[in-house]
């Protein structure tokens, strides 16, 4: 656990960067510090492993002042990320991810058998091992990054906005590839990041600072879009709260309807139905849109029409969000359920979802 | 050409004290040492003043200053008040031609590395020399070495000014060829030092080939 106590950083000229910062970054967790530029989130980060020395108050990593220990010592037991990376242009990936073990003293073999199995661990492909940091993209250096930060099995990892510089498709995959890690590997990981989306989608918990290096809220991310604490939060946290929250609730106990979907081969007519509409499914169980019975010929099989669009989502996976897109991109208002594998379970009608939504605020509020 | 290949032809030009092999090495002599003593002294305080901040300003400003020293002046002067007899008056003024170029190459490499990168290796928990000489360096390599060729090439090329104090080394042939007005000697001198000049910028491609990463050169072609 790292504690902030009455932390401030007053820097010579008088600017005070943070101001009295008090709060606990829970073990195993990742606490995200987010905040306009000037909030004072990078020098927090900083105050952690010593880049950067409090003026005022104190760090504490597992109860111990950090001022106490020497910053060498200090930051060879904890990982750090960079956003651009900061890889060592001189030196082989394998030998950038080897840096700490080698600080260490772990002998060379040893060291570079523990790089190879990290960037295989962060999704690189070991023939990236003998390359140098220019020949990999930006995405790929970061995840290099990554994995030199974890070299040393460190129990904390300091992220400083590591996924700032790269396009957004990659900034996706690295913080989803970021989940996937944490699930497996339980750091205690602060990640400090401008980006509120950001910190909502990876945090467990988001610490909102202010301009002047002031704590505005400390919260779980669903609490945060439910209950900011004030007009500042309010404000940072942006449009689309509502939806934003649905992000957090969970779709798996939703009601499946299995009686509206029709496999394509079925030479039975379908008009007998009363269902406006019925999902049109093929031979594999994988969705091909909606089709009206009402309008199919007298004589004609479902294959006869051109399918009306769709949208689905996993259902127990995805949350109530996904859901409401894929009622609102079916002409229906239904969402389609699938499995893992893309294969029709079932549907959720127009009703079930309205009482989930309703229910879903309702707890949101408290 | 012609009084090239008179000069160079010549098979007398090639033996005894004043034969080519015996001044090239008399050169060479002056050209090293100078070079090895600027080197000691601007290698370790360009490093050192780019690695900490501190001094820089000093630097800059004795550099320029240095530079604007007229060669042949500061020989004469210091033939002056020392006399003739040993090869440290042609030393000083060479030492002080090619400290400048390594001392600000120097500095300014490695106080040109990405911050980003400095900031990056003290987060890993590298200690002030580790990063330095693992980090800074290295990657300050390239600006470093052109620092020292540069050098070399200056020292070599101005050490004939050692044959104006009765000294040997090439420019023995171009003093001794105007006076007589042998002008093949001359000119053959004056050859040689070019030479010799663009022997020692091959000598520098090679080492920065061999010494500099090629993560940092960013050659094409390795794997």
């Amino acid at each position: 656990m790292i504690t902030f106590d009455g932390v401030t950083k007053r820097y010579a000229g008088g600017t005070v960067a943070v101001d009295d910062l008090g709060l606990e970054v829970p073990t195993g967790e990742i606490t995200v510090f987010v905040g306009p530029s000037g909030c004072g989130k990078t020098t927090s980060l900083r105050m952690i492993n010593r880049m950067v020395d409090p003026t005022g108050g104190r760090v504490l990593l597992d109860g111990v002042d950090v001022t106490t220990i020497d910053p060498p010592t200090l930051r060879r037991g904890i990982g750090y990320v960079i956003q651009q990376a900061g890889l060592f242009p001189h030196r082989k990936v394998v030998d950038n991810v080897a840096t700490v073990p080698r600080l260490l003293g772990w002998e060379r073999r040893r060291a570079r058998a523990r790089a190879m199995e990290l960037l295989e661990r962060v999704g690189l492909d070991a023939a990236l091992a003998d390359r140098y940091p220019f020949q990999l993209s930006g995405g790929q250096q970061q995840r290099v990054g990554v994995a030199r930060a974890l070299a040393a099995d460190p129990p904390v990892l300091l992220m400083d906005e590591p996924f700032s510089a790269v396009d957004p498709v990659v900034r996706a995959s690295l913080q989803d590839e970021l989940l996937r890690l944490q699930a497996e590997l339980r750091k205690t990981i602060v990640f400090v990041t401008h980006d509120i989306d950001e910190a909502i989608k990876l945090g467990d918990r988001v610490a909102v600072l202010r301009v002047g290096g002031r704590l505005a809220q400390l919260d779980a991310p669903a609490r945060l879009l439910a209950e900011p604490a004030d007009d500042f939060v309010r404000e940072f946290l942006g449009r689309d709260r509502g939806i934003r929250l649905l992000s957090f609730v969970p779709s798996g106990d939703l009601p499946l309807r299995t009686d509206l979907t029709v496999p394509v081969s079925t030479t039975a007519s379908a008009r007998g139905t009363a269902e406006p509409w019925l999902a049109l499914v093929d031979d594999g169980g994988r969705p091909l849109g909606w089709i009206a019975p009402r309008s199919l010929p007298d004589s004609g099989t479902p294959a006869d029409v051109r399918p009306e669009p769709y949208g689905t989502f996993v259902r127990g996976r995805d949350p109530l969000r996904s859901v409401l897109d894929a009622a609102l991109l079916s002409p229906s208002g239904h969402a389609i359920a699938v499995d893992e594998s893309g294969r029709v379970e079932g549907v959720v009608t127009r009703e079930a979802l309205d009482a989930a939504l309703a229910r879903a605020t309702g707890d949101a509020r408290g | 050409m012609n009084w090239l290949i008179e000069f160079l032809g010549d098979p007398a030009n090639w033996t005894g004290a004043d034969g080519v092999p015996a001044r090239l090495l008399e050169h060479l002599e002056f050209a090293g040492l100078s070079l090895l003593l600027a080197m000691a002294v601007a290698v370790p305080l360009g490093l050192w003043i780019g690695h900490t901040g501190r001094g820089a300003l000093l630097v800059v400003l004795s550099a320029n200053a240095a530079r604007a020293l007229p060669t042949l002046g500061l020989l004469v002067l210091i033939v002056l008040l020392m006399g003739v007899g040993t090869i440290v008056p042609v030393l000083i003024p060479l030492v002080a031609l090619a400290v400048p170029p390594i001392l600000v190459n120097a500095y300014e490499g490695v106080r040109g590395v990405d911050p980003e990168l400095r900031d990056a290796a003290y987060g890993m928990g590298l200690r002030g020399r580790q990063v330095l000489f693992g980090v800074l360096v290295p990657v300050a390599l390239p600006l470093i070495l052109l620092g020292l060729r540069t050098a070399a090439i200056q020292v070599v090329a101005t050490a004939t000014v050692a044959a104006y104090v009765g000294l040997g080394g090439l420019g023995r042939y171009v003093i001794d060829g105007l006076a007589t007005q042998d002008y093949p000697r001359a000119v053959g001198g004056a050859v040689l030092v070019a030479g010799l000049a663009l022997a020692v910028q091959g000598l520098f491609a090679i080492l920065s080939r061999i010494s500099v990463s090629p993560g940092v050169s960013r050659r094409p072609g390795i794997r």
